[in-house]
């Protein structure tokens, strides 16, 4: 039954390599629209093994896939680890604290080792922007970006949108992707690699991308990205048919860039009061883990046919095993990707 | 190495201050004795033929961070002034001295001595006796000094002992561990930032200090619109305030950091477009007076890294006199402003007899070819590193010989 080698969307994207002629995956800044599209495409096969009672196929039996996690991350490594483990690849996570003050010396280190190790895929997380570039041109297998520094977290974007696909075609409101679409992202945009590879890849299927952030937290020309930029969160609402909260980070809640966490509420919590604002039935979003009771409470975090939260986790895996497999398709020797 | 007879170079195009003239330069004892149309070899001299090439002083670098002697060389660097942001800091009379003798005979190191302890901007350095020791001029390092008080009282010692002051101008606090100025690069790229305006906001505030203190302030790089504007408005006023600048800040825009290049990553960082834009109309109109390498070799310990986590700095020493090169094709400038900005005016503010093919001056020079071109490429740099933003960029403009004191320095 695993005939998983040949796409099921054959003629909507170019033939074999062509429809994702990249060796890594850094951001979605290196994407076009049809690869993007082609991405979650390819990932619904794995949402339906998923939900199946046997998750497994032997796909990538044989393949070592190394996840390098040099940044703290618990559900974003499960992510990864059963996204590999469910494909049948040989699936090894390190940990490798940040701690010493020459982290980017081991960081190229480590790479050159993990390569000497000759893995098939590697999966890096890392707290410095660029990282992961970084260590791709230092190996000769697929690095995957599970999130550098304030740069990207690809497959956060990509499994949003594969969240949002699923969530609006059940609504009767599926199409190819998201033009005419209010999507609004509040929080701390600035030190956030989820709002940037996000507004990458929704702006590329064509929503109406609006952050919003008190003025702290907002980085400068974030509006070239091709988004709206709102500091109150009320109006940002408006009209808004998704409403994606951000994860603020507590130290920064003491009074550097929020003067309280209390105050942060006040201003940019998702409450019910405020969910009444935005488009009748907006769907919230967040990619975990969550300040219950900061940034979105948990009424509103749990509400039934409204919030994805935990669709986000699901998509999560599917998302990561479409990367995984198609990566690794060249090693594989699968028809038409040979590079 | 002492100049053991004199030398006459004939034939050449005389970079005078005046402005290019053709004739022969002939020096004694390490000293500019005579030049210009009507000069001649007298019986036992050593005499080059220039064959028409440009003869100017050699370049004076203020501000690089570290001796690197094959690199100033290829450069037609005669002396540098040195930061003091060495390990340990220039902030002890004996490291001065020590420093200050370096380099001799071939290549003369002007320390600039730390203004505060340790660098850490709150106690004076030991100011009066490392001048006696060698300091040319005195330098807040790579960091501004935060604390206003210690500024004013440091300018006022420093108008006291008649030396320059060198600052580097970054509000610290808007700056913080920023590696990008702030804009849809850094955006894009996830990149700690700045503001551009921390620039002006450092260049102000030092400046009204040394109005208020009566001293000679030279902000080593000025690299935005609005701190020319400060600059241009201060040298109208007649203040003691000169600027440099290096040439990433004039080649170079925040798009070149757009594939996180380390090499890219300087202090202060790249700026947008505008603000290169401004540069170069601050070299041209004047404002500008030095423009120096900068020079500041980093091995792959400090550049293979993360954007942010890299050491800032470029290697600049070799590709200076081809940058500047540059902006005299461009019609920036013309050849006189240029060694304007690498000789005379840096040897006016460390205050050492050099810099100009003035008679009486030490006969620092260098013999070059304006026109050669050649390829900039790191594999090949005679730097102790390889880290330039300009790799493979092509370049015009070769040193062909170079002489300290008379001496030359060619193998």
């Amino acid at each position: 039954m695993d005939a998983r080698e040949t796409s099921p969307a054959q003629g909507r994207f170019p033939a074999g390599r062509l429809a994702f002629p990249h060796r890594d995956l850094t951001g979605i800044g290196q994407l076009q629209r049809h690869e993007i599209l082609y991405l979650l495409d390819q990932a619904e096969q794995w949402v339906a093994l998923n939900r199946r009672r046997t998750k497994h196929t032997d796909l990538l039996a044989g393949l070592t896939i190394i996840n390098a996690f040099f940044e703290n991350s618990t559900r974003t490594l499960l992510s990864f680890e059963i996204a590999g483990k469910r494909l049948g690849a040989d699936v090894v996570n390190m940990h490798a604290a940040q701690s010493s003050v020459k982290k980017g010396e081991t960081l190229i280190d480590t790479a050159i080792t993990l390569n000497a190790m000759r893995a098939d895929a590697i999966v890096i997380r890392h707290g410095s922007s660029g990282a992961t570039g970084l260590i791709a041109d230092k190996v000769d297998c697929p690095v995957l970006n599970a999130g550098d520094g304030s740069h990207e977290h690809p497959t956060q974007g990509l499994l949003d949108a594969l969240t949002l696909r699923h969530a609006l075609a059940e609504r009767g409101e599926g199409a190819e992707d998201f033009t005419g679409l209010n999507i609004v992202i509040c929080g701390d945009i600035l030190h956030s690699r989820v709002a940037r590879s996000n507004i990458l890849c929704l702006t590329a299927m064509g929503a109406n991308v609006r952050v919003c952030a008190p003025p702290a937290l907002m980085p400068t020309g974030i509006g070239a990205m091709g988004v709206e930029v709102f500091h109150r969160f009320d109006a940002a609402l408006e009209g808004a048919e998704v409403v994606m909260m951000l994860r603020l980070q507590s130290e920064r809640m003491s009074g550097q860039f929020i003067p309280s966490p209390r105050e942060y509420r006040h201003l940019y919590g998702l409450t019910a009061k405020r969910l009444a604002l935005a488009a009748p039935g907006a769907l919230v979003m967040h990619p975990g883990p969550m300040n219950r009771g900061v940034e979105i409470d948990s009424e509103i975090a749990d509400l039934e046919g409204r919030s994805l939260i935990t669709r986000q986790v699901e998509m999560g895996v599917a998302i990561r095993m479409a990367c995984l497999d198609i990566l690794t398709r060249e090693a594989r020797g699968v028809a038409g990707w040979a590079a | 190495m002492k100049q053991a007879r004199p030398l006459t170079i004939t034939n050449a195009q005389l970079m005078t201050p005046g402005g290019v003239t053709a004739g022969a330069l002939r020096c004694v004892d390490g000293l500019i004795a005579a030049l210009g149309a009507d000069v001649a070899a007298e019986d036992g001299d050593e005499v080059i033929n220039a064959r028409g090439k440009l003869l100017a002083p050699g370049i004076i670098d203020l501000g690089v961070f570290a001796v690197d002697k094959p690199a100033f060389h290829f450069g037609g660097i005669t002396r540098a002034a040195l930061m003091p942001d060495q390990s340990p800091p220039l902030d002890l009379p004996s490291r001065v001295n020590f420093i200050a003798k370096s380099g001799k005979p071939d290549l003369w190191v002007h320390p600039l001595a730390a203004a505060t302890r340790g660098l850490e901007g709150r106690e004076l350095a030991e100011i009066a006796l490392m001048q006696d020791a060698g300091a040319r001029g005195i330098a807040t390092g790579r960091r501004w000094i935060a604390d206003s008080g210690v500024m004013l009282r440091l300018l006022q010692y420093a108008a006291m002992l008649d030396l320059v002051v060198v600052t580097h101008a970054e509000d610290g606090g808007l700056t913080g561990e920023a590696a990008a100025t702030a804009g849809e690069i850094a955006t894009r790229l996830g990149l700690p930032a700045a503001p551009a305006e921390a620039e002006a906001l450092a260049i102000a505030r030092d400046i009204a200090l040394a109005e208020l203190a009566g001293a000679r302030l030279h902000i080593r790089q000025v690299t935005t619109a609005r701190g020319f504007d400060l600059v241009r408005e201060a040298k109208a006023r007649g203040l003691p305030v000169t600027c440099g600048i290096t040439p990433a800040h004039f080649m170079l825009s925040d798009l070149a950091t757009a594939d996180f290049r380390t090499f890219t990553r300087i202090s202060p960082p790249l700026r947008a477009e505008a603000d290169r834009q401004a540069a170069l109309a601050a070299i041209g109109d004047g404002t500008v007076d030095v423009i120096a390498s900068g020079h500041d070799p980093r091995g792959p310990e400090d550049k293979r890294l993360p954007f942010a986590d890299a050491a800032p700095g470029m290697a600049g020493a070799e590709t200076l006199l081809a940058m500047v090169l540059g902006l005299v094709r461009d019609e920036v400038i013309d050849t006189a402003r240029a060694f304007d900005c690498l000789a005379r005016n840096p040897a006016r503010l460390l205050g050492v007899p050099a810099g100009a093919l003035t008679v009486g001056l030490e006969a620092d020079l260098a013999l070059i070819d304006t026109d050669a071109p050649w390829i900039i490429d790191r594999r090949k740099m005679e730097a102790t590193a390889d880290n330039t933003p300009f790799d493979r960029q092509g370049a015009q403009g070769r040193v062909l010989g170079l002489w300290k004191g008379g001496v030359s320095l060619s193998a």
